[in-house]
């Protein structure tokens, strides 16, 4: 390595050390402020400090994410079941499931997807039709279950084990993942941005207006007025879950993150991994090394958008209700700017990303500091700014740190050193992209 | 002009591959026009020409990139024409560029990994459960990766360098090792030896020499190094204007009085046909 470049990477490090040393204190106020677990917002900078520190050392970043899991499985121990704190991380690591199948797409695959809302209305509306009495006529009125106990099993609609509901909702997002995927092959960048959001927005208008679209009597949605109730999840060999009894709806969102990160770090080592960041680097050189561009492409939509549906069905069957007005736009730029905020294509980065944007959310902005506007005599409530918020949040870490808080070694190259995508190192001027892209 | 099309190189062999009569038009520019011509197997074959000749869109066809819009294109007794290029690139044609194109924030040996994808079974499901098939596949995939990076000359300590790290002369070999690493049948090199010295480009043309006897390829070559070109090739074609103006062994092409006026030009036939040019250009 040259002596710039050493250089320049000491300076990166001592300006990181002040800003932790900055952040970290105030980070401690926030914390104290609210009853978030100090403890919590500790481990989370240790955790950035660490992989900013030790760089790319695969034995810290291990023993760290350890340590990690530990805290998280102890954690809903040391708080009440029904508590606010186990709501709102139950909450989180739902998100967080989120965070991580939309960094599959956009981090690992480079696709910028501006829709992922869709999947998530596609797994909530699979828990609604699967899990509540939404289908009145179904088993000729006298309701139709499979591996359900009591009372889900004497009422009225269909209702489903979760763990069946779960792969029906991966199956119909997964197919709806590729077939957006379809129409944006031809297309690159800030194209497959705008179609991916004009197919959010098909699915959210569909869920919306589905309460007028009715089949054989039978409405395709309940619209606004949402489907609910939901029937609670109910495993094998565990007791139903309770809305009040918080720890088991934990476990069940802490499981499904950990499966998420298994599938975010199996696929990135693999062979679709490496095709992935091939694509997302050279198209044209990627398809001539025998990278099948369609098949990679609509792998990273459809396993992507499989997380979306598995978070969207827990999610339904957490609050309850399937609404329409939960599938809005801004859900598919929340979850977009954890993995922004966190580091493109860096699953520690994605992960913590989505855990502090959901608390920023859920607890600093209408906990701790709604009614400041109006301490100093303003006549709103901070919550109504969320995303003016997040959306400052972005711009500062744009300007200071646009790799995101822990970043991917690549994307760092990219952002920072000006290497990588489209550089063609060597004789002549950058030619044309010669591809003829057909699909 | 296609008389001299059935040349069989020489050498006996038989072609691996052909053209016929392929054109490729883009808006009103015919970039390649009627080129009819064939590669005998385990032969080295140069594609010569000034700039803006239409030889890199000739390649562009022969690799899948872009569909002629016109004529066919067989490699190994099979219709290749538009064909996907990741197709082609798994029945046996493998290329560099004329622009380097690494992957640039990937390793030497991740780029060549890469490059066997077309070659490797790995699964979705199978790369998530990291089944011992996979694993093994994966182990052989690296092994086989330093191994074609050793042969093509780049040192050990430089295998997990990041590409864009690697010296301009190691990253045309790493370009050649990738395209290696498929195991084609044919080699597409585009303009390889490009910022070299001298020194380099002997080295490189002995590789090639190399590849041909060890590993029984066939080269096709666009080169613009007279040294290099006339040094390796056993057959010459010339590209003028995206058409094929000459071919045949190296001797004959250099004193092929259409390739000398074209591509070589003596100085005074130069000047009299700008001159030439210029007074058409005024009648008009």
């Amino acid at each position: 390595m040259s002596a710039a470049a050493t250089m320049l990477r000491e300076r990166t490090e001592s300006r990181t050390l002040i800003a932790l040393a900055v952040a970290l204190p105030i980070t401690l106020w926030i914390a104290s402020e609210i009853e978030m677990n100090l403890f919590m917002a500790f481990v989370l900078w240790v955790l950035i400090a660490l992989r900013t520190i030790l760089h790319d050392n695969r034995t810290a970043v291990r023993v760290t994410l350890a340590a990690l899991v530990v805290w998280a499985i102890a954690l809903p121990f040391f708080q009440e079941s029904g508590g606010g704190f186990i709501e709102d991380a139950t909450l989180a690591l739902a998100y967080t499931v989120f965070a991580l199948g939309l960094n599959i797409i956009v981090g690992f695959a480079g696709l910028l997807d501006l829709g992922y809302v869709a999947f998530f209305a596609l797994g909530a509306l699979t828990a609604g039709w699967f899990m509540s009495g939404f289908f009145t006529s179904a088993g000729g009125g006298e309701g139709w279950s499979l591996f359900v106990g009591e009372p889900a099993s004497t009422l009225p609609g269909i209702h489903m084990n979760f763990l069946l509901v779960i792969i029906i909702a991966v199956v119909i997002t997964t197919i709806a993942g590729m077939l957006i995927g379809l129409p944006t092959l031809r297309l690159r960048g800030d194209y497959i941005a705008i179609v991916t959001l004009a197919f959010g927005e098909i699915i959210g208008r569909i869920v919306i207006n589905g309460d007028t679209l009715v089949i054989r009597g039978q409405q395709l949605t309940a619209g606004r007025q949402g489907i609910t109730p939901i029937d609670k999840i109910d495993l094998p060999f565990l007791e139903p879950f309770e809305s009040l009894e918080l720890r088991p709806w934990y476990f069940v969102a802490l499981a499904m993150v950990f499966l998420a990160l298994f599938v975010n770090y199996r696929l990135r080592d693999s062979r679709l991994g490496r095709a992935w960041i091939a694509l997302r680097e050279d198209e044209v050189a990627a398809a001539s090394m025998g990278v099948p561009l369609v098949k990679t492409k609509l792998l990273a939509y459809g396993t992507g958008a499989a997380f979306g549906g598995i978070a969207g069905a827990f999610i339904a069957s957490y609050l309850n209700t399937v609404n329409a007005d939960q599938f809005a736009f801004s859900f598919s730029i929340f979850v977009l700017a954890m993995v922004i905020l966190g580091g493109i294509g860096s699953i520690e980065g994605v992960m913590l990303g989505a855990i502090v944007l959901s608390f920023i959310n859920n607890n600093l902005i209408p906990d701790v500091f709604n009614d400041y506007p109006s301490k100093v005599g303003l006549d709103f409530d901070l919550t109504e700014l969320s995303f003016g918020i997040f959306g400052f949040l972005l711009v500062i870490m744009m300007v200071l740190r646009p790799e995101g808080l822990i970043p991917e070694r690549r994307r760092k190259m990219e952002l920072v050193e000006h290497v990588g995508t489209g550089t063609t190192v060597g004789v002549g001027a950058a030619e044309e992209k010669p591809y003829e892209a057909r699909v | 002009m296609n008389d001299e099309s059935t040349f069989d190189g020489g050498l006996g062999g038989r072609p691996l591959l052909t053209t016929e009569s392929v054109t490729k038009v883009f808006g009103g520019l015919v970039a390649v026009e009627d080129i009819t011509f064939q590669i005998p197997e385990r032969s080295i074959v140069s594609i010569i020409g000034p700039n803006g000749a239409g030889k890199t869109t000739f390649f562009n066809m022969l690799t899948g990139l872009y569909r002629p819009t016109y004529g066919r294109i067989s490699f190994n007794g099979r219709n290749v024409t538009g064909r996907r290029p990741d197709l082609i690139m798994k029945d046996g044609v493998a290329r560099t560029f004329q622009n380097i194109r690494l992957f640039a924030t990937m390793s030497a040996i991740e780029n060549v990994m890469v490059a066997q994808n077309a070659r490797m079974r790995a699964g979705l499901f199978g790369s998530i459960l990291r089944l011992p098939r996979v694993r093994r596949e994966e182990r052989n995939v690296e092994e086989k990766a330093r191994e074609t990076l050793s042969y093509a000359g780049i040192p050990e300590q430089q295998h997990d360098q990041l590409s864009v790290n690697l010296a301009y002369g190691d990253q045309r070999r790493l370009e050649i090792a990738r395209a290696l690493a498929s195991d084609p049948k044919l080699l597409l090199l585009d303009e390889p030896t490009a910022g070299m010295n001298p020194q380099e480009s002997a080295e490189l043309t002995a590789f090639m020499r190399k590849l041909r006897e060890e590993r029984g390829l066939t080269i096709l070559l666009i080169e613009h190094d007279m040294q290099v070109v006339m040094g390796v090739s056993e057959y010459i074609t010339v590209l003028d204007h995206g058409q094929k103006i000459a071919e045949g062994a190296p001797e004959d092409v250099r004193k092929n009085p259409r390739v000398v006026e074209a591509y070589l030009g003596t100085q005074g036939e130069k000047e009299a046909a700008s001159a030439a040019r210029r007074e058409d250009g005024g009648q008009g």
